[in-house]
């Protein structure tokens, strides 16, 4: 018996070049609506950012005017509203304000947020877990509810109308939050090289130190500016806990200034938000891929 | 350099279960290659990560030295041990995984460098040592991570599978590389591992253990040719060793597929006859396996390749298997009931 002769039809050229065609038509689609969705979204998201870099240096007459396009200067851009934001509000105090803030609340985050994601994550047990999740609900109470009796303990502490208030109150938020952020990152580490550290010559916080520490660098700095931006944007306990304008931070200090009645300081108000803005966008850029890493790491195991 | 003890160790994890490992005694002698074997699930590596001391036992003691460790911290025990991961800092370059323990026992730099430098010779990585773990293949963390175990020339290496993650080519080589490492360094090693070729190749002597028990400790030979029970028996060698039933004295009768012969090729009257019913050859280029059947049991039997065998597939003929190299094991609790020879 013969043995059988496959044999493949052969395309010929006229046939292979329609088929590239169709494939590069199917690529060139698949690209212009991946391109077109992220143009959208690229706009979505900047147009806001714009328009307020925009009306920061518009004048009076310009903004007000409906018949005016909103996205050019009908008459010439003014700093006129960043003066007033200087010299007319206290907005440099709000500034240093903030800075401090935020500089204990990170501080005293990362301080309790680091051994409280590393025992539950590896001492608690099958606990840890489910301890981890209960923590990290906490944050989702809302300020709403939770300003009143956090007014008794900014009574007793006697931090009423200062901001020591917001470092003894910002804490209750951003440490849940970073907590769980944080157990995310102490998962992906491999138990291996703090136990190889404890057999080289280390006790175990000398291992964590030298081991867990360093390689979990990434989810410290997302720590830090999770609970920096966390910071800068709270606005109910701010708002409830200080009154004099020498102790606000940025969020209240420039709404409660700037509002007056139903008069709004539009332009300076936006020179107020886009001069805290940028410096976070900036931050937020430069560690971008580190977030998202730290985003991932929790949930898929290396 | 130091023998290592174990007496009575039992562990119990929370969460109910039984103990994963249940009352062992172990002993090595000073500069031995001990091996653990076992498959996955039976305690072994438990057992090693409590003598390493990262695990605390239940209950007994381990000695290493003849001094009791078992409520010291790994750092103070003075031993290196190898990780099947390797875990090698990955922030740090090799020289400094290597200088680890040195800096750990805060040894002047000087004395640091010199001794990363024989450490990294010994093991032929000294080119390597401004890189990353990343950077590395899988063969050359490997070394790295004996260079760290070796540098603070510790009483006792402790390596847990530490070949599993080469693939197989290079593991063949890796294991003649190993055990001549431990001969020259001349440290006593307990080694943990699934693989009976490891296990049969690099062991001074062998542990075999099953649910947190140890089943037999002895040396390669003697595991192979007197396994303690029915376990061992089929643990080792691959195929494993037949089994079958006695009906006469209820005993089950144990022998390897490379003894179970044509009756004509076996010799005089101390061989014990089978008819063996072949169903299959298989032929593996070195050798030829026949699979069969003695009354209902399967069976197999090995030859060289090139052994001339007048075997029909289908066919039933006699075979037969020398008396002494047939063992006996009892039917309920699969332990030897004849005598073994030289047990450990």
């Amino acid at each position: 018996m013969a043995a059988p002769v496959y044999r493949a039809s052969l395309p010929d050229a006229n046939e292979l070049a329609r088929e590239r065609r169709r494939a590069r038509l199917r690529r060139f689609g698949g690209r212009s609506v991946l391109y077109s969705a992220a143009s959208f979204f690229t706009l979505f998201a900047a147009l806001p950012f714009a328009w307020m870099l925009l009306t920061v240096f518009k004048q009076n007459a310009d903004l007000y005017d409906p018949n005016h396009n909103p996205f050019l200067y009908n008459s010439p851009p003014t700093l006129d509203n960043v003066r007033l934001l200087f010299e007319q509000t206290q907005y440099a105090t709000f500034i240093r304000n903030t800075v401090f803030v935020s500089v204990f609340v990170v501080v005293i985050t990362l301080v309790a947020t680091v051994p409280a994601a590393y025992s539950l994550t590896r001492l608690a047990g099958r606990w840890g877990e489910s301890l981890g999740i209960a923590i990290f609900l906490v944050y989702l109470i809302p300020p709403t509810l939770l300003f009143i009796p956090l007014s008794r303990v900014v009574a007793e502490l006697g931090v009423r109308n200062s901001w020591w208030a917001m470092v003894v109150v910002y804490p209750s938020f951003t440490i849940p939050f970073c907590t769980w952020l944080l157990m995310g990152f102490f998962k992906s580490i491999p138990w291996d090289i703090e136990e190889q550290a404890m057999i080289d010559g280390y006790s175990r916080l000398g291992a964590i130190w030298r081991t867990v520490l360093p390689v979990s660098i990434p989810g410290l700095l997302t720590v830090v500016v999770f609970s920096l931006a966390l910071t800068l944007h709270e606005f109910v306990y701010a708002l409830a806990f200080v009154t004099s304008s020498a102790e606000k931070t940025i969020s209240i200090g420039v709404t409660t200034e700037l509002i007056r009645g139903d008069v709004y300081f539009w332009q300076s108000l936006m020179a107020a938000a886009a001069i805290v803005a940028i410096p976070v966008a900036i931050l937020y850029n430069l560690f971008l891929d580190r977030f998202i890493a730290g985003f991932t790491l929790g949930a898929v195991k290396g | 350099m130091a023998a290592i003890e174990a007496r009575g160790i039992t562990k119990r994890f929370d969460g109910g279960g039984g103990a994963a490992v249940d009352g062992i005694d172990l002993a090595s002698t000073d500069g031995e290659f001990l091996v653990l074997l076992g498959p996955s699930g039976c305690g072994k590596t438990t057992l090693l990560r409590m003598i390493g001391g990262l695990e605390p036992p239940t209950a007994g003691d381990i000695l290493i030295g003849g001094r009791v460790v078992t409520d010291l911290p790994p750092r103070a025990r003075h031993i290196a041990m190898v990780f099947q991961s390797y875990a090698l800092y990955p922030h740090m370059t090799v020289f400094n995984n290597i200088a680890f323990p040195l800096q750990a026992a805060k040894l002047p730099k000087e004395t640091q460098k010199q001794k990363v430098g024989w450490a990294s010779g010994i093991l032929g990585i000294d080119h390597l040592l401004d890189r990353k773990p990343r950077q590395l293949s899988g063969g050359q963390r490997q070394r790295v991570a004996l260079a760290r175990a070796l540098v603070r020339e510790p009483n006792v290496f402790l390596l847990d599978e530490p070949l599993s993650n080469l693939d197989a080519q290079r593991r063949a080589s890796a294991r003649d590389e190993l055990q001549q490492f431990q001969r020259r360094v001349g440290t006593t090693t307990l080694y943990v591992t699934h693989d009976q070729v490891e296990a049969m190749g690099m062991g001074d002597r062998i542990a075999v253990m099953d649910q947190g028990r140890i089943r037999q400790v002895g040396t390669p030979l003697e595991i192979y040719d007197d396994p303690a029970d029915t376990f061992v028996a089929t643990f080792l060698g691959s195929p494993p060793m037949n089994l079958i039933p006695d009906g006469a004295s209820g005993l089950l009768f144990g022998f390897r597929p490379e003894h179970f012969v044509p009756a004509s090729d076996a010799t005089g009257d101390d061989a014990v006859r089978f008819p063996f019913h072949v169903h299959r050859t298989e032929y593996l280029g070195a050798e030829r396996l026949l699979y069969g059947a003695v009354g209902e049991t399967r069976t197999i039997a090995r030859f060289p390749a090139n052994a001339d065998l007048p075997i029909h597939v289908g066919a039933t003929s006699e075979f037969a298997v020398r008396r002494r190299d047939l063992k006996r094991f009892d039917r309920e609790t699969g332990l030897r009931r004849d005598q073994i020879r030289g047990i450990g």
